[in-house]
């Protein structure tokens, strides 16, 4: 599709469809990345993805569905924390409290290496003007209000978003 | 061959960072330079030899040097 303005931006056009912690990271990279490099971008949420518009992030990780994620752990020998600890999910699904300790887990490991937290990427893509909008309709059904949000979070609909992608030069849902 | 020494007008340490936290990081160093001015970015992020390329073609500031120096990457970048 030809871009309306040939003279605009390039612009990155992200769905933000999930709310866990492994799935939260990568539309944030991504937008602080491509705006970074001067791109026009913006982050659409919907359905698990709109509670990332929270002012606290709780984000966490779920095992269950992810039957091959590898637990590394955050402490020890360099030797001890490369090997990759293949979780059943009889385990991973039915022991309580196994959520929280693979969440503070894989938050450990990423400070460990220099990652950057949630709340970090989502500050530096507000300081570098993406735009954030929350889907209305996921709104209505889960019973979220603007004001339970971020202040800088917008309010759209899928024609919102729509229109912003279709002046897109790449478009992704996550 | 004569090696041209580059001198920096500003010095960024991105090491022990992470994507995409080197470019960004860059971004917002070379907002505080003038047109021209030459920014040092130090990093030890594997992926940020061709990150930086990447940025350096999408931003249109040029990417003058990309070296390995003891086990950090160094990168020169003049200011559009």
């Amino acid at each position: 599709m030809a871009k309306s303005n040939p003279n605009a931006p390039k612009r990155l056009a992200l769905i933000a469809s999930k709310g866990t912690l492994d799935w939260a990271y990568p539309p944030f990279i991504l937008a602080t990345a491509a705006a970074s490099m001067g791109w026009e971008t913006g982050i659409f949420f919907t359905f698990y993805g709109l509670t990332l518009l929270k002012p606290d992030l709780t984000a966490s990780v779920s095992p269950l569905g992810n039957p091959a994620m590898p637990m590394k752990m955050p402490f020890g020998p360099e030797s001890f924390q490369n090997i990759s600890w293949s979780i059943p999910n009889l385990l991973t699904s039915n022991v309580p409290g196994f959520e929280s300790m693979a969440t503070s887990l894989m938050k450990q490991t990423f400070k460990n290496k220099g990652v950057a937290s949630l709340e970090e990427l989502r500050d530096l893509a507000l300081e570098l003007d993406v735009r954030l909008i929350g889907c209305q309709m996921t709104m209505d059904v889960f019973g979220f209000k603007k004001e339970e949000f971020i202040p800088q979070a917008e309010i759209g609909g899928a024609a919102t978003f729509l229109e912003y992608a279709a002046d897109a030069d790449v478009q992704l849902f996550v | 061959m004569t090696d041209i020494i580059l001198k920096e007008d500003a010095l960024l340490d991105c090491t022990g960072l992470l994507c995409p936290l080197p470019i960004a990081k860059t971004t917002k160093a070379i907002k505080e330079l003038e047109s021209g001015q030459v920014l040092k970015v130090i990093a030890t992020d594997a992926g940020s030899p061709p990150d930086i390329a990447a940025w350096s073609r999408q931003t249109g500031n040029t990417l003058l040097s990309s070296a390995e120096e003891g086990g950090k990457f160094v990168f020169f970048l003049r200011k559009a």
